[in-house]
């Protein structure tokens, strides 16, 4: 279990981290949103003990990780963004020496190839590490974690730079660790956090703008009520059909290819117009060839939590 | 502690390193072996071991400069530092590791005792009391090389501090004489690291030398932990 309380990180005047706390229970996938820069590496960093914090604390299992580095660290596999790996060295090197590092006690052999048959590194067992594709020395870096089996994951945005198959491999084979550990991971990716977390932290500049479980978050973050649709027919006849639909605010042209054109329709918030829209469509000979919600950006996000925050203090005042 | 001495023991014979500075500690040390006691039919080893405090100066910094600024460079400290190890055990495996190489280098000196004692009874005591001397010596230097390795992230920079902070500690007797105050000359002096070692190579062992050099290794790995401590804190 991971504990934090008000912690934060200061670089001179800059608050890299600014207070933040949150708890992250056993067997539970906990997702750091973000974009770059919002303080999910500090944090990570603060977390494994790779820097001290400014103020506040970190408990590892109840142990804090200032006052008995050696011990909370026993609890923990990291994954920084960039793998630490010893470019000289072979896997088999490597994962050899992290386990001596760790000085792990499960049998070495055995653990070791549980490890790379986890992440599917043993056919590149033992070539050098400076010869491995960013793919792969991502997992190398993944398994350096799992030496030990320690009960705390941290993953430092565990699938940049890999291609999306492997993006698809790690995020299962995260949800398989998170049945057994606790895990942490950040992403500047909505989608991905969505997929694998069980409860989603987003942070921005330095502070936690929203704390959730998944769904409730998804369903504040999802945009529902803003949806892009392809249909064919006169631009005209389609905005008009689709603004005479109630709730319908706005119903713009955003691109046209071979004759579909593409519009950007957004209702009032909590309407579903999705049954009216293919209704009229159709009674209009227009028909709809692809109507999804709008994804929203983490820019969008960021403005829709923070104007959320502030509608709310409105109403409260 | 013993997981990062290995990896480091490794990281000397897997990469030319290692094999660059035993090369020129050997070849360094037969040219002064030949010059100053085959060539003068002398059992006397004295001059060899004196002449190669130079070598040091110039090779020390070569095997230390990447022990530090290496893994702060690729980040592979982040591997270090956040494994249960304590910062003293990271900066003592590392040191042991260099030392080991160290003394692979130093050990050609009992081959040259070897063959010297092939023409005539040499004065043992003096000779084991030089390797030691060298030994002290050596581990101070590789000492100081790390610390200035941990102030940068850049191996060349490392190696240019070391080279000039490890020769002015070399030299502080001659700086100390360029001072008006006879006080301030006589620490210089004191703390001069040549000025310690030539009392090896003149074969007296003093345990004060002997404490003189433990504590300055003991000091500059110290201070070596304090800057990766610091680090973490800014």
């Amino acid at each position: 279990m991971i504990e934090v309380q008000n912690l934060s990180k200061h670089y001179g005047d800059k608050k890299a981290v600014n207070g933040i706390s949150f708890t992250a229970n056993d067997g539970e996938i906990l997702g750091f949103l973000g974009p770059n820069g919002a303080g999910k590496s500090t944090t990570m960093n603060m977390l494994t003990g790779y820097i001290s914090s400014t103020g506040g604390k970190a408990l590892i299992d109840g142990v804090d990780i200032l006052e008995n580095p050696i011990k909370a660290k026993k609890n923990i596999g990291y994954l920084p963004e960039l793998p630490p790996l010893y470019m000289d060295m072979t896997v088999k090197e490597y994962l050899n020496f992290i386990y001596d590092l760790k000085k792990c006690k499960l049998p070495r052999v055995s653990h070791l190839k549980d490890i790379c048959g986890l992440v599917k590194i043993d056919h590149v067992y033992n070539r050098m590490i400076r010869n491995l594709s960013k793919g792969y020395r991502q997992r190398v870096g993944l398994a350096q974690a799992l030496v030990g089996n320690p009960p705390v994951l941290i993953l430092d945005e565990p699938t940049v730079g890999l291609d999306p198959s492997q993006i698809i491999e790690i995020r299962t084979l995260i949800k398989k660790l998170g049945k057994n550990h606790t895990v942490i991971l950040s992403s500047h990716i909505l989608s991905e956090v969505q997929a694998v977390c069980d409860k989603i932290i987003v942070i921005n500049e330095g502070r936690i703008v929203a704390d959730d479980t998944e769904t409730a978050l998804s369903d504040k973050l999802t945009g529902a009520h803003i949806l892009t649709a392809k249909i064919e027919g006169e631009v005209e006849k389609v905005q008009k059909l689709a603004l005479s639909i109630e709730g319908v605010e706005v119903c713009k042209e955003i691109n046209e290819r071979e004759g579909v054109h593409e519009y950007r329709i957004e209702s009032e918030e909590g309407v579903d117009i999705r049954r009216e829209l293919f209704k009229k469509m159709a009674g209009a000979d227009c028909p709809i060839l692809e109507l999804k919600s709008a994804e929203l950006s983490l820019e969008d996000i960021f403005l829709k939590l923070t104007m959320g925050d502030a509608a709310a203090e409105e109403r409260e005042a | 502690m013993g997981a990062i001495f290995r990896r480091e023991v490794l990281g000397y014979f897997t990469s030319p390193i290692g094999y660059i500075f035993l090369a020129a500690f050997y070849a360094f040390s037969a040219v002064f072996f030949t010059t100053s006691s085959i060539q003068n039919g002398s059992t006397e080893m004295n001059t060899m071991f004196s002449q190669l405090m130079l070598v040091l100066v110039v090779l020390i910094p070569i095997l230390t400069m990447r022990t530090m600024a290496e893994d702060k460079r690729s980040k592979t400290d982040q591997c270090l530092l956040t494994a249960p190890v304590s910062l003293g055990g990271i900066v003592a495996g590392k040191f042991l590791a260099a030392l080991l190489t160290f003394t692979c280098a130093v050990s050609v000196t009992i081959v040259y005792a070897v063959i010297v004692a092939g023409y005539s009874e040499p004065d043992w005591m003096v000779i084991i009391g030089n390797i030691v001397g060298l030994e002290l010596f050596g581990a101070s230097f590789i000492a100081v090389g790390i610390f200035c390795s941990s102030l940068t992230e850049n191996q060349v920079v490392a190696a240019v501090i070391s080279f000039i902070s490890i020769l002015t500690l070399n030299l502080l007797s001659i700086l100390g004489g360029l001072l008006p105050w006879e006080f301030l000359q006589n620490v210089f002096t004191k703390l001069s690291f040549y000025e310690r070692y030539s009392g090896f190579t003149f074969g007296m062992f003093d345990l004060s030398n002997v404490l003189f050099f433990v504590s300055a290794i003991v000091i500059f790995l110290f201070l070596t932990v304090r800057v990766l401590e610091k680090r973490r804190w800014s």
